[in-house]
């Protein structure tokens, strides 16, 4: 199993990178595209939207099932990928390349919640 | 208590992703169950269907038995290794099961019925032999394997170059039994995907080594997921999903599998149906919407509240289908809407059968 040790990681399977600027760039693991099986669907939240930590914010669909993503941390929704709704798939192939959307956080303490990537696998 | 196929070993060996389906330990799938799914649709894919029960019913009354079990009348099958598909129904109507029973002659018959209802089955079966002379066999000793694809036909022939001579004329609907060494394998020109392809039953034992000829031979292994996603795309229902004890065949599409033609067969259940008023229809769903429909969706219609009863993506069609009871009024083309989640996603009606050999039919 693949865990990028620059990362961090919401027990909910979210990957979570923080950029230069302080916005957050969001995923899925690694580990949940390979238990959700083939990926046919995402929808993502609409770019603006306030979300508070822990909130379902998108949903992921395979053939199998549905799967709720959640946010990581509280803030406003800046930013989402069109080109994973087009291609959703593309999760399967690499889930750490793609992301599905871009937070601004609101709270900086929420990040310290995060696990590492040893953390994480250690859920898993 | 969760049971293994004699095939278990393969799965694992083949690296599929084991989940427990009616208490027996099966592949979901080997890695991508769409690529599976294309497989079958374009080339060959091979099932291991060995948790579905084989029964072997024997004796001078084996016809006057199954005439009187089954809402479809084995009457009709003349041909020997003929097979048809029918209900069997409870009392009140409701569908016990669905099977495939083959026809080897009056006295002899091969049925094949479901994983996870066969004790129930059974349990029905055994005490409805009374008062005829006939015997029942549960044939927990074979192994079957489905080989489903435009080209599984003839890969298996390459695995069995001998196997040709005795089911290359074999019609669909069709079996012919074949005596290797000193047991029978059962060449069945039957399936669950919408495409060609043969239901192989053998012995156990030598299911594992058939596998791996069929493997060599260029068949990939499919799991339950892509035996699914197949299964809808053709029309086909799964027992526990579209029809179960609380449903009559004709809320489940399968009028067509009840035979009321001889007036005088008196089967079990035809009395309840004969007075039976259908309200709804059995109709296929096609999402105009991005999103996925599964079971137990709402579905708005101009007359009423109806309910998906399977739903997935399609991976053929690349959009979201479904098996649905509605109103009976709603006529294929209508407009509905799907309650997904918090919204509601249009859908179209449409017939029941999407994709046929590989071939949409929308």
């Amino acid at each position: 199993m693949n865990t990028p040790a620059n990362l961090k990681f919401a027990a909910s399977h979210e990957w979570v990178n923080t950029e230069a600027d302080g916005t957050l760039t969001i995923g899925i693991s690694d580990h949940a595209q390979e238990a959700l099986g083939d990926v046919v669907f995402l929808e993502l939240p609409a770019v603006g939207r306030l979300v508070k930590a822990g909130e379902s914010v998108a949903v992921i669909e395979s053939v199998k099932a549905a799967s709720d993503i959640y946010a990581p941390v509280s803030g406003e929704v800046i930013a989402i990928n069109d080109a994973a709704v087009d291609a959703p798939e593309s999760v399967n192939a690499d889930a750490y390349a793609v992301w599905l959307f871009k937070i601004k956080p609101s709270d900086a303490a929420e990040l310290g919640k995060l696990l590492d990537a040893a953390a994480y696998e250690a859920t898993l | 208590m969760t049971q293994h196929t004699p095939l278990y070993d393969s799965h694992l060996a083949a690296n599929g992703k084991i989940v427990d389906f009616a208490g027996w330990e099966m592949p979901i799938h080997y890695g991508s169950q769409v690529e599976e799914h294309h497989a079958v649709r374009k080339d060959a894919g091979m099932f291991d269907v060995s948790h579905m029960c084989a029964l072997d019913l024997a004796g001078p009354d084996a016809t006057r038995y199954l005439r009187h079990l089954l809402a479809n009348d084995v009457a009709k099958l003349t041909t020997s290794g003929k097979a048809l598909y029918s209900c069997m129904l409870d009392d009140g109507a409701g569908v016990i099961d669905d099977l495939i029973v083959y026809f080897f002659s009056p006295e002899r018959y091969r049925i094949v019925v479901n994983a996870g209802t066969a004790e129930k089955d059974i349990a029905w079966m055994r005490p409805r032999l009374v008062g005829f002379d006939a015997s029942l066999i549960v044939r927990r000793d074979v192994a079957m394997i489905a080989v489903q694809g435009p080209q599984a036909r003839e890969r298996f022939w390459t695995a069995f170059p001998v196997a040709r001579a005795h089911s290359v004329t074999l019609e669909n609907f069709q079996a012919a039994e074949w005596s290797v060494d000193k047991n029978t394998w059962l060449i069945a020109r039957t399936g669950y995907t919408g495409e060609d392809g043969f239901e192989v039953t053998m012995p156990a034992d030598d299911a594992a080594a058939v596998w791996k000829a069929l493997l060599d031979a260029g068949v990939k292994p499919c799991g339950l997921g892509a035996r699914d996603t197949l299964r809808l795309e053709a029309g086909m229902n799964l027992y526990g999903q579209d029809m179960d004890e609380n449903i009559s065949p004709y809320e489940a599409g399968l009028k067509w599998t009840v035979d009321l033609k001889d007036a005088d067969r008196d089967f079990v259940g035809k009395s309840v149906l004969a007075g039976r008023q259908c309200n709804v229809r059995f109709a296929g769903l096609l999402l105009l919407q991005r999103g996925v429909m599964r079971s137990h969706m709402k579905v708005h219609t101009a007359l009423g509240v109806g309910e998906t009863t399977s739903g997935t993506f399609s991976p053929t069609l690349n959009q979201s289908i479904a098996l649905a009871r509605i109103p009976a009024g709603i006529e294929n083309g209508s407009e509905v809407e799907v309650e997904i989640r918090d919204k509601k996603l249009k859908a179209k009606v449409v017939k029941p059968t999407f994709v046929r050999h590989g071939q949409s039919l929308l």
